[in-house]
């Protein structure tokens, strides 16, 4: 027990459990959103999309890949969500075009283009996620505290607004509610989410984040308040878990925290059936 | 002046003309049935009269006061409802967000408006329920109370009884005349042509001859003979 006491002597300890803890926050907010639009996949293909504007930000020799990652990352968010249910190729085809296609070029670029001598071990950094969130700067821990500052005040003060376009989208339109300005937030700020939890968890373990704490709470609650709230707090609660398990038993981080989700959505899953049969 | 009026629409997708030359108007008061096969155009009138889509050709007027986005919209059920976690309370409530502009939560005056027209459509014993474990009638009265929220003036309903059995059918047509007993005019697409000309005023038939008059003048006309000769076999 000292001993795992004596891991928060370290600072990157501290600074990974904060990190961890904002990351899942936000993830979790726009999680309930986006499962209910069926866009459940849509962290996978916005992570391969950084992936590999990732790749090319290196290739071209640009030292901090965020500034290319995020616009990209951003723009096909806009283009995927806006279009939505009117779009020529449906919602799931097209993120599952844009994921595929971007992970084939980034990697086929990395290939081509190599950076470092390890090639392979590279990408299975960025798509697994790596220690990087034990090596996280001071810079980088204000930088994600200030933008999950951001992501919860603009979730909240558009909160009522973000329900009604999930639930009737046509309705909200037709009632004159500016249904396309809302799903452009919601957008940029997935893209958002997604780019900066790459750094935690690694592309293909995003998804994750996004969905099983949605997944979780819709098992046992019925309203949009409580379901929103109670994905945030399981997501927290199970980031911190899988952080701190991932120290003790000297485990990869992101699949640790993956883990702690998977135990908690069975959980979820009993406790609603238990739920369900008692009403009946 | 008419609420609403459309002149010469001609509607549809891209290079796919649905309907041409659609001329009808809606008065205040009103109680308008708008039927026609499957497939005729009449969800395409709808999304257009919404502003979900733009009319190829055409004009649509709005007037006495109403502002393009002072519609009611009683919508078909979509598949993203069926499993959505959300109280009926949440539900009517976000039929007022159209009033709230930049503002981010409800005013007092909201929720007031929410509770009276949730005891409005009898729904208020369930408030605190969730949406999807609420039998098709009861869903039904719900996104009423959620169109009344956002306006009284004009409520347009798509297939407001369609999945419901005969007798919360009888129901819902009650309602909804009792609505526009109060006041409300109601545009209303059916399927059903004996409901449409037991209760509304006027009809508009979509069709390959499109028909626009009061319903005395339908069953008169060459369309609604038609149609009628074929719903009353399938009733008999």
């Amino acid at each position: 027990m000292t001993e795992f006491f004596a891991y928060f002597q370290f600072p990157f300890v501290r600074y990974a459990l904060i990190v961890g803890t904002l990351i899942a926050l936000c993830s979790s907010l726009l999680g309930v959103t986006l499962v209910l639009r069926r866009f459940s996949f849509i962290g996978d293909g916005l992570s391969h999309v950084a992936f590999g504007a990732m790749a090319v930000a290196a290739i071209v020799g640009i030292t901090n890949e965020m500034l290319l990652a995020m616009p990209v990352t951003i723009v096909c968010a806009v283009l995927l969500l806006k279009s939505g249910r009117n779009a020529k190729i449906k919602g799931d085809a097209a993120v599952a075009m844009i994921s595929v296609g971007a992970l084939a070029i980034g990697y086929l670029l990395m290939n081509v283009f190599p950076t470092s001598s390890n090639v392979s071990a590279d990408v299975c950094t960025t798509l697994f996620g790596s220690m990087s969130i034990l090596t996280l700067t001071n810079f980088e821990v204000w930088l994600c505290a200030g933008i999950s500052v951001a992501v919860v005040v603009i979730y909240t003060i558009f909160y009522n607004k973000i329900f009604a376009v999930t639930f009737d989208e046509s309705f909200s339109k037709a009632t004159g509610v500016k249904s396309d300005a809302y799903n452009l937030v919601i957008a940029i700020v997935t893209a958002i989410v997604i780019v900066l939890a790459m750094k935690l968890v690694g592309s293909l373990l995003i998804s994750a984040l996004i969905i099983f704490p949605a997944l979780s709470a819709m098992r046992v609650f019925k309203n949009f308040l409580s379901v929103t709230i109670a994905s945030a707090v399981i997501s927290v609660v199970c980031s911190i878990t899988g952080i701190l398990a991932s120290i003790l038993l000297k485990t990869p981080v992101g699949p640790t925290i993956v883990i702690a989700d998977i135990v908690t959505f069975a959980g979820f899953f009993l406790a609603g059936m238990i739920k369900g049969a008692k009403r009946v | 002046m008419a609420l609403l009026t459309c002149e010469n629409l001609s509607l549809g997708y891209e290079n796919n003309v649905v309907v041409k030359d659609l001329s009808f108007q809606v008065d205040a008061g009103d109680y308008l049935a708008i039927v026609g096969e499957n497939g005729s155009g009449k969800s395409t009138l709808m999304k257009t009269v919404l502003g979900l889509i733009k009319p190829l050709f055409g004009k649509i007027t709005f007037g006495e006061g109403l502002k393009k986005n002072e519609i009611g919209y009683l919508p078909q059920q979509t598949v993203v409802q069926k499993d959505f976690p959300a109280s009926v309370w949440e539900v009517v409530l976000s039929g007022c967000l159209s009033k709230m502009g930049m503002r981010p939560f409800y005013s007092k005056e909201e929720k007031r408006l929410a509770r009276e027209n949730m005891r409005k459509m009898g729904v208020t014993s369930f408030e605190k329920r969730s949406y999807k474990e609420l039998s098709g009638g009861q869903q039904q009265r719900v996104l009423l109370a959620r169109a009344l929220c956002a306006t009284e003036k004009l409520i347009l309903l798509d297939e407001p009884v369609s999945g419901l059995d005969p007798k919360v059918t009888a129901e819902m047509y009650e309602t909804i005349k009792e609505l526009n007993d109060g006041g409300t005019a109601i545009i209303m697409i059916s399927h059903d042509v004996g409901a449409a000309i037991k209760y509304a005023n006027k009809i508009l038939h979509v069709a390959g001859n499109v028909f626009f008059g009061s319903t005395d003048e339908y069953l008169q006309s060459a369309a609604g003979k038609r149609f009628l000769a074929v719903t009353e076999e399938k009733y008999d």
